[in-house]
């Protein structure tokens, strides 16, 4: 984007975001989360020394907006290969950033396993309660009564469980430095949901284990909603059930002590 | 590394081939019988200054690996049949983004969980890829602790030459005997050229992407006949060993242990005054085809000998269809045979005793 004569520019994109339109649907809430990791990776100034892992699912593309190099992951499988880049390559920075399905259903073995070994990466989690890029089916995460295409009665806690809130369940874990669930429906908490991400890249860069941030989004398409709907959804009845706040945090007792 | 020989378990030499070799990281889940490797690894790679990760599973091993390889780094996972089932997506996605790695498959008898006794029922796992999209790796097979010691050094070599993950298929017997090995330091250990390729931080470079997934019109397509190419090139690589095969009648193929034992019986038969050679493929992927149709030219007949119920036999008989048929001897997983019990399927074929 390039600034005309007369005009003023108030409002950029960080360098780490590449200038061409996402694939994402209007109103989806992947590309603000895409955004929030590009503008920390600029502030931290490591974006050359930065390793992306993509997953499978609608964020799969993400390796196209954000310029850094990348690697592709096997649908769940991304903290697992976040694992072998890291240690292939301690000194860089190394990050995944998958849905729902990926990371809680296929690849929760992967995802909790990384957790507990305290590998020192930085996992971004978008929960949008659904399969986005297979067309709207039940996710691990999709909440009790939500139709969808797999689930046309709506999900039975009776038969399909309770919806799996995964930044408490991985918190307890001693590998787990940082745990935060942020949401990106409005402007207060698109910026808690920033300083959420700085601090699970900060963990990582003092290496003090796995960084893991949630970010509730809505996904405008499968729910059939229009964008404010969606995201009058994740609020009225996403955050009743996937409560906001950061579950762990080992900075935080050094400067209580401090 | 000055050279030194010791008496070592053939899972023992893969292990120590490997940090010979250069290898940087290593995954693995734990299952007979390769359990030495990981074993010996986790005490002596970290220090050579490697990273060793017991893995959650094959899964995971498999998926740290891509991520170890995708950064240039030499990298190695070892497992048994059962753990192969569960990599095969891993393997898959390595094939298709084009990053090196080295699989050790020390077979056990299957179907399911079969037992942990020899088996060449791997074979067709091995060689037709596998997995889904019709990927192929390169896969050698080592008969003796020495090729166990020196093709996994080389298969890092092959891995990084062609970028592609390469498997070395051995068995119960291969992986728990033990013979002397001649440690010696990469004979020649290629420079592995992965500065071009590798993710690292793009620095001041353009950012990398190493992937699998190619949507747009024709992309695949472009994708897949590069890959067919690749897997052609290979061929330059076949290796096969031939022992007394000029002047046989008969030309018995085996691979693997059965390859050591059918040896020795192919001696005894020589002995015996019969005209018997052995054709032994160190590469099962890419298959010495070319050599093996030279032989039929000439008119030999051929014995396939395996330990299963016939799976090598149908790239023999593709190799040779022009000019002549196999014939088969199968042992099956699990029975263990010596040379006296391959002798006399080979001696019925040569019109019985003389
Ligand atoms: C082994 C395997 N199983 C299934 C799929 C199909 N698949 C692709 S993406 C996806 C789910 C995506 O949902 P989610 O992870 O929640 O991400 P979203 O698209 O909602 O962002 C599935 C099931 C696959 N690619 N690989
Ligand atoms: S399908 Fe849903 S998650 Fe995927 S891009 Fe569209 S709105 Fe976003």
């Amino acid at each position: 984007m390039s600034i005309q004569p007369g005009e003023k520019l108030v409002f950029g994109a960080p360098s780490t975001l590449s200038d061409r339109l996402t694939h994402y649907c209007p109103g989806c809430h992947h590309g603000i989360g895409t955004r929030l990791v590009a503008e920390v990776l600029e502030e931290f100034g490591c974006i050359k020394e930065t390793i992306g892992v993509a997953s499978v699912g609608c964020s799969v593309f993400t390796y196209n907006y954000i310029v850094a190099d990348w690697v592709e992951a096997a649908h769940g499988r991304a903290c697992a290969t976040a694992t072998g880049v890291k240690r292939a390559r301690p000194d860089r920075m190394v990050f995944t950033y998958q849905g729902d399905g990926d990371l809680a259903a296929i690849g929760f073995n992967e995802s909790v396993q990384a957790a507990n070994r305290g590998e020192h990466i930085t996992v971004i989690f978008v929960n949008n309660t659904i399969y986005g890029m297979t067309g709207g089916q039940m996710a691990p995460t999709s909440l009790i009564g939500q139709k969808t295409t797999t689930s046309p009665r709506g999900r039975n806690p009776k038969k399909e469980g309770a919806p799996l809130r995964m930044a408490e369940l991985l918190a307890p874990l001693d590998g787990v430095a940082f745990s935060a669930r942020c949401a990106m429906d409005s402007v207060a908490h698109v910026n808690a949901a920033k300083r959420a991400i700085r601090k699970a890249f900060d963990v990582q860069r003092q290496n003090l284990g796995f960084g893991f941030v949630e970010l509730l989004s809505g996904c405008p398409t499968n729910l059939h909603m229009d964008p404010l709907s969606a995201n009058r959804r994740v609020r009225e009845e996403m955050i009743p059930y996937f409560p906001l706040g950061v579950f762990k945090d080992v900075t935080a007792n050094e400067k209580a002590g401090a | 590394m000055s050279d030194e020989r010791i008496l070592i378990k053939g899972n023992e030499a893969v292990a120590y081939a490997a940090v010979s070799a250069g290898c940087k990281c290593f995954f693995g889940y734990p299952i007979t019988p390769q359990n030495e490797i990981p074993e010996v690894l986790s005490k002596i790679l970290p220090e050579s200054g490697g990273e060793f990760v017991q893995a959650e599973s094959e899964v995971g091993s498999a998926n740290m690996l891509l991520g170890a390889g995708a950064c240039g780094v030499r990298a190695m996972t070892s497992t048994s049949g059962p753990g192969i089932d569960l990599m095969q997506e891993g393997i898959s996605y390595m094939i298709g983004s084009q990053i090196p790695a080295v699989i050790v498959n020390m077979s056990r008898g299957g179907p399911g969980l079969g037992s942990i006794d020899a088996s060449q029922a791997d074979y067709f796992q091995a060689t037709r890829g596998g997995s889904h999209g019709a990927g192929r790796t390169f896969v050698f097979a080592p008969s003796t602790c020495q090729e166990c010691y020196d093709m996994v050094q080389d298969a890092f070599d092959i891995a990084f030459k062609y970028r592609t993950p390469v498997l070395v298929l051995g068995d119960a017997i291969i992986g728990q005997l033990k013979e002397p090995v001649l440690r010696h330091a990469p004979r020649n250990k290629q420079d592995d050229k992965a500065e071009g390729w590798r993710v690292e931080g793009m620095g001041d470079r353009a950012p990398r992407l190493l992937k699998s997934v190619y949507l747009e019109d024709g992309a695949l397509a472009a994708r897949n006949e590069m890959l067919e190419a690749k897997y052609k090139a290979m061929r330059a690589d076949i290796r096969v060993e031939t022992i007394d095969t000029e002047d046989a009648d008969l030309v018995v193929v085996a691979f693997g242990s059965m390859g050591r034992i059918a040896r020795s019986a192919v001696q005894l038969a020589r002995e015996a005054g019969h005209k018997v050679g052995l054709f032994r493929p160190q590469t099962l992927f890419p298959f010495p085809s070319e050599q093996l149709e030279e032989l039929a030219k000439q008119g030999k007949r051929f014995l396939v000998i395996e330990q299963n119920a016939g799976q090598m036999l149908d790239d023999v008989r593709l190799a040779i269809r022009h000019y002549a048929d196999a014939d088969f001897f199968g042992v099956m997983p699990g029975i263990f045979v010596d040379a006296e019990e391959l002798l006399t399927p080979i001696l019925e074929r040569m019109g019985g005793a003389k």
